[in-house]
């Protein structure tokens, strides 16, 4: 089963939950920037969450879908339309053979993932198909999507094969996703291990005033403005280990918040951490959007991440169980 | 670097990433992963793993290093920062490629670019700061000087040390099972080869 790409998007790569055990070596994880939305496509087709998928960014690639399969797509909302009808977000979709898939309008949100049932038959490298387009590694040949490339996916040919061409079924699979994105704006952290740096105004400005995510921002970090933190005093930090969600201090004053493909190690003071709960809506922020950091405990952190795995795990039974009746009708 | 190993071998549960560095080692975990196996908060579960490895850590177990033997060639058409660096710190080109190839060199992290390895320590005699203005291409294989640091681009990338010269070795190939030559607690000694041997070497 193969999947042509007709039309380039801007940055549409493969990704799965990232290169875990190779961070020592310098090797960054990468991975989905927004992990829920990639689960959420994968279970809704009835893969293993971690699955690789297509990350989309826009405008997004166009696909024409060689043969049947069954297709969802999840969280940003860029119009996905196949045949010029538009089709839902969060739905488990059945293509027929020859049918087209393209993002139309940008709506919401910064990122949308494509799942197909059997997952896409990409390059794994270091046990992991997300793409590193720094080294050129693993998804698609290591790099971004081409137009005229060609996917491969693991599907097999099924009881929907003799749909008729450019076809396509909306099945009443669904999932609802709107509980794992916190109230927008209001993105929470927990205190870095140089916070104790900030002097008193600057920690005030930290937690009470606003920050807008520049347009310098991409799958690496984004950066912030606002008004300048300054430290006490002039301490140089060295090069130590970073993750994602990390809010470095840089020595303009400004922020950079690390994302999915950060480098393994950075030297500048990391004065907070946002929570991986709210990793996922971070990475549906668009450039211009006005964050508030708002500051919690590790173990509220620990709480809200153990709440939202729970969530995620009963939507995957709820999605399983939904597949069984459709396919049993 | 024993805690590392120590950490390394002890396969927490959740651990899914530990990166040593300088002074410090950063333990990525997976919550849920752990609170598959305990009811304690994972990283209360954690800090005490990791209070364990310390206690039981054999500081002296170096556990036999590997010596790693690095070519370069010093030829200032690669080594393209050592005329400046010869008149800044007031010595020749010939001292500095003797002071850089007669020490072995300690490999305390990996980080910035997959497989660059931060190296020391560079005696005082050729420290120099970073560039004050980075370069936008620095070459792969391409050996620098930063501090009392040294260390090998293994990638072409933007880069602000100063570069004395260059390995033909690749220190990172995405289709080796190992991609990176130089691994953390390893020792690295620099050879000086001539610009022919370099060519030759690349080639291979």
């Amino acid at each position: 089963m193969s999947i042509r790409i007709i039309k380039q998007g801007i940055f549409d790569t493969i990704q799965d939950d990232g290169r875990y055990g190779y961070q020592h070596l310098g090797i960054n994880p990468g991975g989905a920037m927004d992990i829920i939305a990639a689960s959420v496509a994968n279970m809704l087709v009835g893969n293993r969450i971690n699955e690789a998928v297509i990350e989309l960014h826009f405008p997004a690639s166009a696909f024409l879908f060689e043969k049947p399969c069954i297709i969802a797509i999840s969280g940003a909302d860029f119009s996905p339309t196949i045949h010029n009808e538009p089709v839902p977000l969060n739905t488990a979709i059945i293509m027929a053979g020859s049918t087209e898939l393209s993002f139309k309008q940008y709506r919401k949100g910064a990122r949308c993932y494509l799942a197909i049932q059997g997952g896409f038959d990409a390059s794994s490298w270091l046990n992991s198909y997300s793409t590193n387009t720094k080294v050129q590694a693993g998804g698609f040949h290591g790099r971004i999507l081409r137009k005229d490339g060609i996917l491969h996916c693991h599907a097999e040919p099924f009881i929907y094969a003799s749909l008729p061409p450019q076809s396509y079924i909306l099945t009443p699979v669904k999932a609802g996703i709107n509980s794992f994105y916190s109230s927008p704006d209001s993105i929470r952290c927990i205190s870095g291990r140089q916070y104790g740096w900030l002097n008193d105004t600057s920690k005030n400005i930290l937690e009470n005033t606003t920050f807008t995510i520049s347009t310098q921002s991409d799958r690496m970090g984004y950066r912030l403005s606002g008004k300048a933190l300054q430290t006490t005093e002039q301490k140089q930090l060295l090069s130590c280990g970073v993750t994602k969600g990390a809010i470095q201090l840089l020595p303009d004053g400004q922020l950079i918040l690390l994302m999915a493909d950060h480098q393994t190690t950075g030297g500048y003071p990391v004065i907070a951490n946002v929570i991986s709960a709210d990793v996922p809506a971070l990475a549906q922020m668009q450039p211009g959007t006005v964050i508030q950091f708002h500051f919690i405990s590790v173990e509220e952190a620990e709480t809200l991440y153990m709440r939202q795995q729970q969530n995620l795990m009963q939507l995957q039974d709820d999605c399983n169980l939904q597949l069984k009746n459709f396919f049993s009708r | 670097m024993a805690l590392f190993h120590e950490l390394s071998n002890a396969n927490i549960v959740g651990a899914k990433d530990i990166i040593p560095a300088y002074t410090t080692i950063t333990v990525v975990y997976d919550i849920a992963a752990i609170r598959k196996i305990t009811n304690t908060a994972a990283y209360k579960y954690i800090s005490e793993q990791i209070e364990k490895a310390i206690s039981e850590c054999d500081w002296k177990n170096e556990s036999s290093p590997r010596e790693i033997i690095i070519p370069v060639c010093y030829d200032i058409s690669l080594g393209i920062d050592l005329p400046e660096m010869s008149n800044q710190k007031n010595i020749s080109i010939e001292e500095i490629i003797s002071i850089h190839t007669s020490a072995t060199y300690n490999v305390y992290m990996l980080g910035f670019l997959p497989g660059f390895a931060y190296m020391g320590m560079v005696d005082d005699k050729i420290v120099v700061p970073r560039l004050s203005q980075p370069r936008k291409n620095v070459p792969a294989g391409s050996v620098g000087i930063a501090g009392n640091q040294t260390g090998i681009y293994p990638l072409d990338s933007p880069g602000g040390w100063n570069i004395i010269g260059q390995t033909p070795l690749r220190m990172f190939d995405i289709n080796n099972t190992d991609p990176c030559l130089v691994k953390p607690g390893d020792k690295v000694k620099f050879v000086s080869i001539s610009l022919e041997q370099f060519h030759q070497q690349k080639s291979v």
